[in-house]
């Protein structure tokens, strides 16, 4: 007893004289548990590679022919429109709905940030109701002799609805970062003499950079594996021709070799966001104050911008809500609880996906931020994985695996919220890393000085000042595996009907009747998370 | 000719809660002028106010005969040229050193450049300009911060509390080299302290504050041998209180009969320094015991004890050595300064 009592004092004393022995070991542990992450959400790819070497020549003949070409052109036409559009929309609304004098701030935020919670392939069925042909505005149009609108189907249709949809991507970690920003810094530039205008190119765009970087990935990966929009629009983008090709021909070689071209274009996207971010740092220099940045006056740019909102909401806000009120209507006495179930389950695998990658961001997410090796460079890069591959993929791959080497997993839920967590973890990963970029090393230096262990450092320093971040990143999550319709419709476990699937169904067979109340609670619980996520925002 | 800075009636509320109630400021071309008070004083809101970053409910400011603040009238910070140093300095972060100093400067790319080195060398960091601002000491990123405050010749440079950042060995240091740059330059200087002996030792002028208006401005020498008030006596330095009932030309208290320089009549408060007594010297004018003692070895801080029980710090010289409970004769070796009672 006495001897074991000294044992432990004196290696307690001994840690605190050599503290410098303990940070090498949480590299290691997070590099193993990041290994292990990887290699799971690599099976699909693996899988996709067996499969597409199994088709041989004819595979290669099938790589290189013209319409494999316009396939890829027109995946990246639309990828780099959505996202430089979504950037010049998203941007500017953050910074006025954070940091100026427009009158009703908060209330245009949280419009702006409703379309967050309308799924692109909701979106896209109600923009064809809207606009499409035989739709809403032709119908008020004929009146006055028209009969006839350009076609909403093709580029136009999948740019519109794809873009309005995932701008809020870019708004999130930008204003984030807006909150974030020292003040201090604004006012040395203007005390330097810049005006409002060139202080916000010089000094709040750079530092926005990350920020802006990420959200643009977040939507160009949105884009590229946007599986509803595209097919409902008709524009042959990657997942639709996959899709058709799966469907109508059940080739699934081919299936596999235009997903690989996918994943690679998709690799080479995350390679040049990787080289932008690893040129910046980005935490504060020193303490900062935790003053309240004053807001800017916007003074005669008022009308713009109020118009420029005005604009945003009736494109993205008002309309979608006409064409679901016109459901609702239509639909209105053929209301049933046949949708509780469906809700219920739509809720119980958002929560659980969001849970549990929430937690398996983290190792990867501190490999990212804190240590500079190459081997962790690309070690987190393949943590990205997930994203590159289209939920219809994903979902393609695992029921494949899974029906040939773990039939007991086969069309359960654990197998689905594999395919959730592999395709949503990124977003986690990218919202927690750029919230840790954000925390100066010298908070954790600090730490690790004062004899904390490495797993306490990360619990009582760096999770606290991360927490916004993360949290943030976890909300995503859970949005995004509720609208999820791909990995749903292949994966979920027989008789599993989710809300997505509903309405899927109910498009699928034109039954415009049966779309308003699912689509509505998919709205509605969406919503509320929003709702949670911007009430923890303005608590922490 | 007119002042650099010239801040009249200043009042300021927050929330219906005034910050400021009344400041009024003149700064004499080249000169630093301390802004010290209690936390909460409004000194750093006056700061703020001159700097352009808020702007006052009443009262006016000044910028070299330019009336950039009034009730109605707004010029923006950018259009000031007031130079600001943050406590935490703000370096841009995404920006070398050479930019960070360059960042407000306009002109030909060899202007620059030529004023950039200018810079560097009047902070004394020739060799800092590709570095990033996190790759410097706490020190040098200060250096930093002012060199890119100065290179556009601003008319006033605002400091808010420059030293607080740094830890006391480096304090002094930086206080003597960062008043050489000031002074080198040339320039107009207002910053802000809670430290008296910062203030003291950096200001050519200091103006205490207290709740939201400015009891005194001095030099830091006659401020300390001649404060305005009670209150400021007691925030600047230490202080030794008795009570007393002035006679014109002297004063009536426990040491009996005390001269002074200016004349007063009737009940007084008296203002003793702790080195303005003496023990044991020739002309000890009342007894006491010795109740603790503080030795630094430089000087030494003794407590002491008068007949009537009033208790006294004195302040003295390391030679003499004395033992707590000790019997002394006390005397006072400086003319008094005396606060009539309300």
């Amino acid at each position: 007893m006495q001897i074991t009592q000294t044992f432990r004092n004196t290696t307690q004393r001994m840690t605190l004289a050599f503290p410098m022995s303990i940070p090498f070991r949480l590299p290691s542990m997070l590099q193993a548990i990041t290994l292990l992450i990887v290699a799971l959400v690599s099976l699909p790819l693996v899988y996709l590679s067996v499969r597409a070497l199994g088709a041989g020549q004819e595979g290669l003949g099938y790589l290189f022919n013209e319409r494999t070409l316009r396939i890829v052109v027109n995946s990246l036409v639309l990828t780099a429109a959505v996202m430089f559009a979504a950037a010049l929309i998203g941007v500017p609304f953050a910074w006025i709905t954070t940091r100026t004098d427009l009158p009703l701030r908060r209330v245009w935020l949280v419009g702006g940030l409703l379309t967050l919670v309308i799924p692109s392939y909701i979106g896209a069925i109600m923009y064809i109701a809207a606009f499409g042909p035989r739709g809403l505005l032709q119908s008020l149009l004929e009146p006055l002799g028209v009969t006839e609108l350009p076609s909403i189907y093709g580029f136009w249709g999948a740019f519109l609805a794809i873009t309005l949809f995932t701008y809020p991507y870019i708004v999130l970690p930008v204003r984030a970062a807006l909150l974030n920003m020292d003040p201090a810094l604004d006012e040395s530039a203007r005390s330097l003499g810049l005006n409002r205008w060139q202080v916000f190119l010089r000094v709040t765009l750079p530092q926005l950079r990350p920020a802006l970087a990420s959200g643009m990935l977040l939507t160009a990966l949105y884009t590229l594996s946007d599986f509803g929009a595209v097919s409902l629009m008709r524009y042959d983008a990657f997942t639709r021709v996959i899709y058709l090709q799966y469907t109508s021909s059940f080739d699934r070689h081919r299936a596999a070799i235009l997903s690989l071209v996918l994943v690679a274009v998709t690799i080479g996207l995350i390679a040049l966001e990787h080289r932008a971010a690893s040129q910046h740092h980005n935490y504060r220099i020193g303490v900062g104050c935790q003053r309240q940045m004053p807001l800017a006056s916007l003074g005669k740019w008022r009308i713009p911008a109020l118009l420029f909102c005005g604009v945003l909401m009736i494109v993205g806000v008002l309309t979608p809500t006409a064409v679901l009120v016109f459901w609702l209507l239509r639909g209105a006495g053929e209301l049933s609880f046949e949708l509780l179930q469906p809700a219920m389950n739509t809720l119980s695998a958002g929560g659980l996906t969001a849970l549990v990658v929430g937690v398996i961001a983290l190792p990867p997410a501190l490999l990212s931020a804190r240590t500079t090796s190459r081997f962790n460079r690309w070690l987190v890069k393949f943590a990205y994985l997930g994203n590159v591959l289209p939920g219809l993929v994903v979902a393609l791959a695992l029921v494949f695996f899974a029906a040939n080497y773990l039939p007991a997993l086969y069309q359960t839920l654990p197998i689905l919220i594999l395919g959730y967590s592999t395709r949503f973890l990124p977003m986690s990963i990218g919202a927690t890393a750029s919230a840790l970029t954000q925390i100066n090393p010298r908070f954790e230096e600090i730490g690790r000085s004062l004899g904390l262990r490495p797993l306490h450092v990360t619990m009582r320093i760096i999770m606290p000042l991360a927490r916004t971040g993360i949290l943030a990143g976890m909300a995503l999550v859970f949005l995004s595996t509720m609208k999820e319709l791909p990995t749903t419709l292949l994966l979920a476990p027989t008789g599993f009907q989710t809300l997505p699937t509903e309405i899927w169904t109910a498009h699928a067979q034109v039954q415009m009747s049966q779309l308003g109340a699912p689509s509505l609670l998919l709205i509605a619980v969406s919503a509320l998370s929003l709702f949670i996520l911007l009430r923890q925002e303005k608590r922490s | 000719m007119t002042n650099p800075l010239d801040v009249t009636h200043l009042a300021k509320a927050y929330q219906n809660t005034p910050v400021l109630r009344d400041v009024s400021l003149s700064v004499q071309a080249g000169q630093i002028m301390a802004l010290l008070g209690p936390s909460g004083c409004g000194k750093t809101t006056t700061l703020r106010l001159i700097a352009g970053f808020e702007f006052p409910d009443s009262g006016t400011i000044t910028v070299n005969g330019q009336v950039v603040a009034t009730t109605t009238v707004r010029v923006p910070a950018e259009e000031r040229r007031v130079g600001m140093v943050f406590q935490d300095y703000a370096l841009f972060p995404h920006l070398s050193v050479a930019a960070n100093i360059a960042f407000g400067l306009k002109g030909s790319k060899s202007e620059k450049q030529a004023r950039l080195t200018e810079m560097l060398t009047l902070v004394a960091l020739p060799d800092v300009a590709e570095r990033m601002p996190y790759e410097l000491s706490g020190g040098q990123q200060q250096r930093i911060a002012l060199a890119r405050a100065l290179a556009p010749q601003p008319d006033i440079l605002l400091l808010d509390e420059p030293f607080s950042n740094l830890d006391v060995a480096l304090r002094g240091q930086m206080r003597v080299e960062v008043r050489s740059i000031l002074k080198q330059a040339g320039i107009t200087c207002v910053f802000v302290t809670h430290d008296q002996e910062e203030a003291l030792s950096f200001a050519d002028e200091v103006a205490v504050m207290m709740s939201g208006r400015v009891a005194q401005v001095a030099s830091p020498h006659h401020l300390y041998h001649h404060p305005a008030t009670p209150e400021v006596a007691a925030f600047v330095g230490e202080s030794n209180f008795l009570p007393g009932i002035a006679h014109g030309a002297r004063v009536d208290c426990v040491f009996g009969h005390l001269p002074l320089d200016k004349s007063a009549y009737g009940s007084v408060t008296i203002l003793i320094r702790p080195e303005w007594l003496r023990l044991n010297a020739e002309n000890s004018q009342a007894d006491a015991t010795i109740t603790w003692r503080e030795f630094y070895g430089h000087d030494q801080r003794i407590g002491i004890r008068l007949a009537d029980g009033t208790p006294l710090v004195v302040r003295s010289t390391a030679e003499d050595d004395y033992v707590v409970g000790e019997t002394v004769g006390v005397g006072i070796q400086s003319i008094v300064q005396v606060f009539l009672d309300e």
